[in-house]
């Protein structure tokens, strides 16, 4: 039972996901977590708040849902692990959650090129939670490339922040 | 189905030769690089009954903006002519032509019987005083009128400057509106100058990079349907699509057809690699070509299918390089500084158009099969993703904009790195190619 509605949960992010929400990362981001609890609301779980531990919105802001790369890199920075190991925990800890990590590439590079790049840059940041112990089924990647920026001056105060992998839950049950 | 109308009904039927072709001085030999362009007149087409006159009017204007379009020729504009042309097969006044300069003479005849369209032309050399090769008959229907324009204008093109023309073809792109950070982005369709734009899929999920098969009938994309970039294929006629099936867990991009229209070589990307594959399109078996732990991507197929360029950034920077069709060991062609991406090799087999990011700049180029004689044909904040004219002479391709207001819009520009022009599209347009002429 419970598994069939974490697939339904999972389901419903992933065609989500499809509609390229661009809001999803931006600065009143979580839009998709928030969907996903107000689901769980239904079932008479209490929708999480920043405050709640266990709540998709505790993940992205007290967490912290993403790390940064430096230009054409995908090797994770100190603060980049740092970022990964409270993920690490966060997630054994609320192990009814599953993961797509996303990576990203600033405009300066081809098309094709930056969706290997943002590849290389969610496998890195997916191969370093697997080594904390996150089980793999748990976490999937997919690389938008340069295709969804965040900000959108063309400057290194934006590319820097575009250079990235975030990891969004896809259902969660505890609470 | 414009393509199945004109299979079924264009005809190419010789008229009467008056004359024969003849090698005179009217001639543009492209390699050179034309620095004045040549004086044309096309006089609106004499139509031959009642209801044509209109017709006749947007055939010769068509036919003229194709031609004034490439740059190599100049339109000369009716306000100056002497003589009017109200007979096709009337002498003609070669003094009243040579007097405005008209180099060249395009005359033409136009019948409209119902829903049936006829189209005839002579070209003329005027200072040579002789038609330039023999008169030609397309027929077909009336809403193909202007790809008969295209094809007259094709017919033109070809007999002086000795290529094949390229109006007579298509492009697919994508056509996008919105801000950078909520881009929306759907396939579209449409005549090489910007006309008839057709939207092939809706703008729901994104949508990258379409190639149309060798053909001109399919064409390869890659969509975040699923939510993961996978490979579809795309009957343009019917609008059908169907997915190119994928190894689980993985990410497939980049596709483009081989000449054989029956293997696609695409990326696949599998934990933090990103190698190229073959797959057949009918059996959806897939053959690994590369292995390096390095990104290989963009491969593009020789006209020939025995060889494909990609590039690869195995030496610590995106370089270009090539293989054996079936693969095996890549030979490094490009060496110049910066970096080069998205090769594809010219219709010719001659030369490799690439993208190359260079001090903080974005450049289309064109370089030899064997990497020498590099040419930057453009420069701009970002230049990406040429597409080759079917006659290997022009190469289109889109601009972004910098800043927060960023657009991208498609351009095209000569070989030569003279004549860089817009292409109009409704909307915002990225990652073009180019179709083969059309039948």
């Amino acid at each position: 039972m419970k598994i069939t509605t974490k697939m339904v949960l999972l389901v419903a992010a992933l065609s989500t996901a499809a509609c390229t929400n661009a809001n999803r990362f931006g600065a009143d981001g979580g839009t998709d977590g928030f969907d996903a609890n107000a689901t769980i609301a239904n079932t008479g779980i209490v929708v999480g708040s920043a405050s709640d531990p266990s709540s998709t919105a505790y993940f992205q802001q007290a967490v912290g849902d993403r790390v940064l790369f430096e230009v054409d890199q995908s090797s994770l920075t100190t603060s980049g692990r740092t970022t990964l190991d409270g993920q690490a925990t966060w997630l054994l800890t609320n192990s009814d959650y599953t993961a797509i990590v996303e990576g990203h590439a600033d405009e300066q590079g081809t098309r094709e090129y930056n969706i290997a790049l943002g590849n290389r840059r969610a496998d890195a940041a997916r191969s370093y939670l697997l080594s904390k112990g996150v089980p793999s089924s748990r976490l999937q990647i997919v690389s938008y490339g340069k295709e969804r920026p965040i900000e959108v001056c063309s400057e290194e105060a934006c590319y820097a922040k575009n250079r990235r992998a975030v990891t969004v839950l896809a259902g969660g049950l505890t609470g | 189905m414009m393509v199945r109308i004109f299979t079924a009904l264009i005809a190419l039927m010789l008229t009467t030769t008056l004359s024969f072709a003849q090698q005179g001085p009217l001639r543009i030999e492209i390699t050179e690089g034309v620095i004045e362009p040549l004086p044309f007149a096309t006089p609106s087409f004499v139509p031959e009954n009642g209801n044509s006159a209109e017709m006749g009017a947007q055939l010769a204007s068509v036919v003229a903006a194709d031609l004034q379009g490439t740059g190599l020729f100049r339109q000369i504009p009716s306000t100056a002519f002497i003589s009017t042309v109200s007979d096709f097969g009337a002498p003609v006044q070669y003094a009243d032509w040579k007097a405005i300069n008209a180099q060249a003479l395009v005359v033409g005849a136009v019948n409209v019987a119902g829903n049936n369209l006829t189209v005839k032309f002579r070209l003329y050399d005027v200072f040579s005083g002789a038609e330039l090769g023999s008169g030609l008959q397309f027929q077909g229907t009336v809403e193909g009128w202007r790809r008969m324009a295209h094809k007259v204008a094709d017919a033109v093109y070809s007999r002086i400057t000795g290529e094949s023309g390229y109006f007579d073809s298509r492009v697919v792109f994508v056509s996008e509106t919105g801000p950078k950070n909520d881009r929306k982005k759907r396939l579209a369709v449409m005549d090489y100058d910007g006309v008839g734009v057709k939207y092939l899929t809706d703008s729901r999920s994104l949508v990258l990079a379409p190639r149309f098969s060798p053909t001109g009938d399919r064409v390869l994309y890659t969509s975040y349907e699923t939510g993961f970039p996978r490979i579809y294929v795309l009957d343009v006629g019917n609008v059908q699509r169907r997915v190119l099936e994928s190894a689980q867990g993985s990410m497939s991009f980049a596709p483009r057809f081989a000449p054989n229209g029956q293997t696609v070589v695409y990326s696949q990307a599998t934990g933090s690699n990103t190698d190229i594959y073959t797959m057949d399109v009918s059996s959806g078996r897939a053959t690994r070509l590369t292995s390096a732990p390095s990104i290989e991507t963009a491969p593009s197929y020789s006209p020939d299918g025995n060889s494909i360029v990609f590039e690869s950034d195995r030496s610590g920077t995106q370089q270009l390089y090539i293989m054996p069709a079936g693969g095996g060991e890549p030979k490094r062609i490009s060496f110049g500084q910066g970096r080069y991406g998205t090769p594809v090799w010219s219709p010719r087999g001659d030369l490799i158009a690439f993208t190359k990011q260079s001090k903080g700049r974005f450049h289309i180029g064109v370089m030899r099969v064997d990497g020498s004689e590099e040419r930057l044909l453009t420069a701009s904040f970002l230049d990406e993703g040429p597409t080759w004219s079917p006659n290997g002479r022009v190469i289109m391709f889109h601009r972004e904009t910098q800043g927060a207001g960023g657009r991208s819009s498609l351009y095209s520009v000569d070989i030569t790195g003279r004549n860089l022009r817009p292409v109009r599209t409704p909307e915002g347009g990225s990652d073009p190619s180019w179709s083969p002429l059309q039948k």
